[in-house]
This record gives structure tokens, sequence and C-alpha cells, in this order.
């Protein structure tokens, strides 16, 4: 049996990497070999995951310098001469080992104003949303964010500018202004307008290249753009 | 965040204007100094030109209000310079941008 070297990130922002050496299997995923190592090597390996089939979101981490889910991520195509480099997640602070601290990631969504804001009562009748309407196609594009952090580690942007919401958040923002049945429009355009928000968006697409559900939040980011472009020419950011 | 947006738009428009610009310009230059050229040549072509000066004018103006907005950004993701000061220095840049260029088009065709 071949057996893997891998290099796993351990300790916080000033760790270091370990190498545990683990048996090679067939269809084996990168979060099998994480697991392999916490639950044969060392117990003490921090990682995170829940689902095991690619709907949770946990798992993300850096392999071989690139941001993956993990699950879903097989060794056979990722492992270089029988090598493997396992790091935290990239823009976000290290809890320990694997795990990041996810707060700011998920704190930029509800800064993007990513919540629904309905306009209707219980009382009402149920929206009707043609399956063909051009702003819930926009949505079907964008919708399936399964809020993994990859893209956010992607983006060369968010290490350049902190404040930046980055592609997760604003791809969700731009789902909910293509939401006929949601009220908060203009307060959400002016929260995804400006340097923290869309126009800083340079256009590299890594997020898109990167995502493992192959959204491209890059195309949302651009319709924000047109949103917010739209809105300041009428007056109404 | 609509100053933001607005900066954004006049990037985008002034790089619209920019994309003729340089390749009507670089057009005229490659034609121009086919079989030599000379200064004299040149002014000849270039004085009391409306349609020169029209051109230059709003190629001038469109350098002027594209490059200080990106030096803006420049600043701000590779220097960490924002706010007050890093917008008086670019808008600065705009105001010398606009004077060089002015001058020179006010050379070449008066």
């Amino acid at each position: 049996m071949s057996t893997l070297a891998v290099s796993v990130w351990r300790g916080g922002a000033d760790g270091r990497f370990q190498t545990f050496m683990v048996p090679r299997l067939d269809a084996q995923t990168v979060l099998d070999v994480v697991t392999h190592i916490q639950r044969r090597l060392d117990p003490t390996l921090a990682y995170r995951f829940a689902c095991r089939v690619g709907m949770c979101g946990s798992c993300a981490m850096t392999v071989n310098g690139e941001p993956r889910w993990t699950c879903r991520t097989h060794v056979a195509n990722v492992e270089k001469n029988g090598k493997l480099t396992i790091a935290p997640l990239a823009h976000l602070p290290i809890v320990r080992d694997l795990v990041t601290d996810m707060r700011e990631f998920f704190d930029k969504w509800a800064r993007a104003r990513g919540q629904f804001q309905p306009t209707k009562t219980r009382r009402d009748d149920v929206a009707r949303v043609a399956p063909s309407s051009t702003g819930r196609l926009a949505i079907d594009a964008a919708i399936e964010c399964i809020g993994c952090g990859v893209c956010y580690a992607a983006c060369e942007v968010v290490a350049w500018n902190p404040d930046y919401l980055g592609p997760a958040a604003l791809n969700r923002a731009w789902t909910l202004v293509n939401d006929v049945r949601d009220g908060a429009g203009r307060a959400r355009l002016a929260a995804v307008a400006g340097d923290a928000g869309c126009h800083a968006c340079h256009t590299h697409e890594s997020c898109s290249e990167r995502c493992p559900k192959h959204l491209a939040p890059t195309a949302s980011i651009a319709g924000l753009k047109r949103a917010t472009a739209l809105a300041a020419l009428r007056g109404e950011l | 965040m609509r100053a933001e947006t607005r900066l954004w738009l006049a990037q985008r428009a002034s790089a619209a204007v920019l994309a003729l610009c340089v390749a009507v310009h670089l057009v005229t230059m490659i034609a121009a100094v086919r079989g030599g050229l000379t200064a004299a040549e040149m002014l000849a072509r270039t004085r009391g030109s409306v349609a020169w000066a029209a051109f230059y004018g709003l190629f001038v103006l469109a350098v002027s209000i594209h490059a200080p907005i990106g030096l803006r950004t420049i600043a701000s993701e590779w220097l960490g310079w924002r706010g007050r000061t890093a917008d008086a220095a670019c808008t600065i840049v705009a105001v010398a941008l606009l004077a060089l260029g002015a001058r020179a088009i006010l050379a070449v065709t008066l």
C-alpha cells in the first residue's frame, strides 16, 4: 500500500506544518485524509466538517495552496508526487490547526443586508414569481451558495482591503436585489455600494474559478455594479 | 456610498472615451510619421485646428478623470493610504494632468 506525506498546519497564526504519513486509498478524499490523521495518528488535530457530501460548507481548507471543499476533493486530483499540504482557509483568523474563525465572513453577509426583508404578512396571498422571470433566473444562478468561504479565501481584494464584503456576501445581496418580495432594496444597494462593496471588485474571477458549486459571484457583483450605478444616476442611492 | 459609485461610473465612462481616443491617437501617430516628420510639419497641421484641439481636449479631460481615480484605488490597496489626504493627493494629480494637458494643447494649436 502506498502512503501519502501530508503536511498539516498546526497551532495558530504563528504555528507550523507537521508531516503525517497516511495510507493512500482508492477514492480517498482530502477530508478522509484529515479524519485518518485525527482518528489514528493525533487526536488533538482540530478541523471542521459535518455533512461529508458537499452540502454544509464547513470543511473548506487550503489544499496545496488553493482553497477547496475537502469532502468532495479527491486526493487523486490534488496530490503531487505523493504529497499534500493542508492549511486553514486564508483571510480568516486561525483558531487552531485547520479551524478558522468565520465570524467576520458571516458578519459581512449581515453588513451586505443579506437578510430577507418581507413586504407582506401571513394574511396576504403567497407571492407569485414566474420561474422564467428575469429576477428569478438571476436568483437561480446565484442561490446555491453553501457558505463555505472558499471564494472569500480565494479573493485577492479581501487581502488588500480588509473591509471588503467579499464575493459570498455580495452574491447573497444580489439574490435579494432580484427578489420581488423583498422590501430593503435601496438600503441594500447603499450597503453594497462603495469601497467596501461591489465597486472594490477587480473582476479577477478567483471566486468564480474556485467556487465548488460553480457559481459566479463575479457575475453577481457585476449585477450589483449595474444596479447601484442606475440607482446613483436616478438619485436613489 | 454615492460618491464611490459616482467615481466608479466616472472611471468607466472615461475608460470608454479613452479606448476610442487612444486608438485614434495611435493610428494617427503611426500614419503621420511614415516617411519622416518634422516639428514644422506637425505645427502646420495642428496650429489653428479646432478639430485637433477638441479631440485632444477630450482626451486630456478623460485622462484627468480616469488616472486619479485609479491611483486612488492603488493607494488604498497597495499603500493602505485612504481618506482625506489620499483624496486630496489624487485631486492634485487630476488638476496637474488637466493643466499640463491643456498647456500642451494650447502650445501646439495657438
